[in-house]
């Protein structure tokens, strides 16, 4: 669920007796409080436990082997897991495809819809189906699509000579990691094209016509209205959707189960502490992916403060 | 007339056209061609997935399994729709699933709103840092705590249960409903609430009297993304769920067995996608709006 509101600044209020003012942060505390143990509950301390696991050599059947503190074991073995290596390239490979992908496709359709045209609100219906579809629903109905004997993606292909023979597009390496990216850019583009829409709708109309007047192309007032003014958005958007594509885990689950040569970080984590119930070494993937999606935040952070400067 | 003259002009302004041409009645529509195939390659891009889904379904298994492929059922049948409805995993999954994502939707919603009261109408220490707590909660990667929640499951004895889905799925929902509400409660004018006040009301009342009402379209739009969150969660579900009549809707759609099990049977795989998505679908096409400025608020603002 990728939610991007942001709340609107406090509204500036005159100052109160301080009496009351007690007594109302008091309160509020004691709204916030079923909240706040929740979340302690269910994400804060199950992250600490997480942090505790990966230097233990905890097992999900922790009877058979006793369970003991093996400080940076875990650590290190993951640093010579050849497996988890894999993992963090195709991770990488398949969040540089459908973000750039779902970037480029998204810009394209928000610029489109954003055009006055009869029929644009059903347009804008139509963009939030693949969104509210499930993940493992739009999943399966891509497997069909592109099946090697009976899919429609074959027959299509091959009747407008655009393939020439069919592929068995899922099971073949050279193009498994392109079949299952098709999926998220199908289900994820439509929510890009919308998140940019909302940005270009509030760029006002009075500066294209000044650039008109002045004699500027649609491509000059592309490069220095549109770009700059949609920026905030922009960044947004790609942030969203790079952390949503770094933990991907449903689609690669779907498509390939846990083929060795097709697995995402998420899947062998997933696979190491549920499969195999190696919960200590499983919890340092899940550091590690922690920290790999965090070092992914602290750049995009960093390319903010240092182009807003 | 005035309307269609108008529209046709803003169309063509992105296609730079000498001018003779675009006064002539054909140069026009060449003009507008180009911007019209791209709205249609977007519509059916979007649509056809969905359009194959609906296709297979009503087109008997014979047929389906058949090469070359139809485009439009020759003879279409409910065939597909009785099996997989008549399954009973996926009668199952239908029921767990509306429990589970009922459930996780109310109670966030409950606690979701009376946090959000606090966060947008009180100003207090460590309000942002609260704030900043759920945002960061929001994009919280679920795999990072699998481990955890797998031994913590096991403990409360919830392994195998719905209770362990309703348990885990807050991680997500809750922080989500917190933030959106917040942002709905701070939109609310200031003078209603000071008027409960004047009159005696205490801030309980002036919660559920005054504000609750008003966010009540926010509580609808937020409800219905908790929901769709819930109803499509994986992750947990795979991993902490093994009994069949227990499964989810995801888990029953990606573990559909038919007579034989060498084939999928994707005709009623397929029937059983559209009657989970249908009403999804349904739902976010009424309130669309509503959901975009939902989903949509904080990127426009930056």
């Amino acid at each position: 669920m990728s939610s991007v509101a942001t709340p609107a600044p406090t509204p500036r209020r005159r100052r109160r007796r301080s009496r009351l003012e007690r007594r109302k942060s008091r309160l509020a505390w004691l709204l916030l409080l079923p909240a706040l143990a929740v979340v302690a509950f269910v994400a804060i301390y199950p992250l600490g436990k997480t942090v505790y696991y990966s230097f233990t050599n905890q097992e999900f059947l922790a009877g058979i082997t006793p369970t003991k503190w093996v400080g940076l074991q875990n650590y290190r073995d993951l640093y010579h897991d050849s497996i988890f290596r894999s993992a963090i390239w195709e991770t990488i490979k398949f969040t540089l495809i459908t973000v750039s992908v779902e970037f480029a496709l998204g810009l394209v359709i928000a610029l489109v819809v954003n055009s006055n045209f009869k029929g644009r609100g059903p347009m804008r219906a139509v963009m939030l189906v693949p969104w509210a579809i499930p993940t493992v629903v739009a999943a399966q109905m891509w497997r069909w699509m592109l099946d090697d004997v009976f899919g429609v993606i074959n027959d299509a292909g091959v009747r407008l000579h655009i393939l020439s023979h069919a592929h068995a597009w899922i099971s073949q390496p050279s193009t498994a990691l392109g079949a299952v990216s098709a999926v998220d850019i199908w289900k994820t583009t439509p929510f890009v094209a919308l998140l940019l829409l909302a940005g270009l709708q509030v760029i006002p109309k009075e500066l294209y016509e000044a650039a008109d007047v002045d004699g500027a192309s649609k491509l000059q007032q592309f490069w220095r209205i549109t770009l700059p003014l949609l920026r905030p958005a922009i960044l947004v958007t790609l942030i969203f959707r790079t952390l949503d594509a770094l933990r991907v885990f449903d689609v690669f689950n779907v498509f390939f189960g846990n083929r060795p040569d097709t697995q995402t970080m998420a899947i062998y984590d997933q696979s190491t502490i549920v499969g195999d119930g190696h919960v200590g070494y499983g919890s340092a993937i899940s550091v590690a992916i922690f920290l790999i999606i965090g070092l992914f935040v602290v750049i995009y952070v960093t390319f903010v403060r240092v182009t807003d400067e | 007339m005035s309307t269609v003259a108008e529209a046709t002009r803003t169309v063509e302004r992105p296609v730079s056209r000498s001018r003779r041409l675009r006064r002539s009645p054909v140069g026009r529509l060449a003009g507008k061609l180009p911007f019209w195939l791209l709205i249609a390659a977007i519509f059916v891009y979007a649509l056809f997935p969905f359009y194959w889904a609906i296709r297979s379904a009503f087109t008997p298994e014979s047929e389906l399994f058949r090469t070359p492929v139809d485009y439009f059922p020759k003879h279409p049948t409910l065939a597909n729709f009785r099996g997989a409805l008549s399954t009973s995993v996926f009668q199952h999954a239908l029921l767990n699933s509306t429990i589970v994502a009922g459930s996780v939707t109310l109670i966030s919603l409950a606690i979701g709103s009376l946090a959000a009261y606090a966060l947008g109408r009180f100003r207090f220490r460590g309000r942002s840092a609260v704030l900043y707590l759920m945002l960061s909660m929001t994009i919280f990667p679920q795999i990072a705590i699998l481990g955890a929640l797998y031994t913590m499951i096991t403990d409360f004895h919830l392994y195998d249960k719905l209770g362990a889905l309703i348990f885990t799925y807050m991680i997500f929902t809750l922080p989500f409903t917190v933030w959106v509400l917040t942002s709905f409660m701070r939109g609310l004018p200031g003078d209603l609430e000071e008027a409960a006040y004047v009159d005696g009301a205490t801030p309980l009342q002036v919660f559920y009297k005054v504000l609750l009402p008003l966010i009540a379209p926010g509580l609808v739009t937020t409800g219905l993304l908790a929901f769709i969150a819930a109803w499509n969660e994986y992750l947990y579900a795979l991993s902490f769920i093994q009994t069949q009549t227990k499964y989810t809707v995801p888990l029953a759609i990606t573990n559909f067995q038919g007579k034989s099990s060498f084939q999928v049977p994707w005709g009623q795989v397929m029937a059983a996608t559209v009657v989970v998505t249908l009403p999804l679908i349904t739902a976010t096409l009424i309130l669309q709006r509503r959901i975009l400025a939902g989903l949509t608020a904080g990127a426009v603002k930056g």
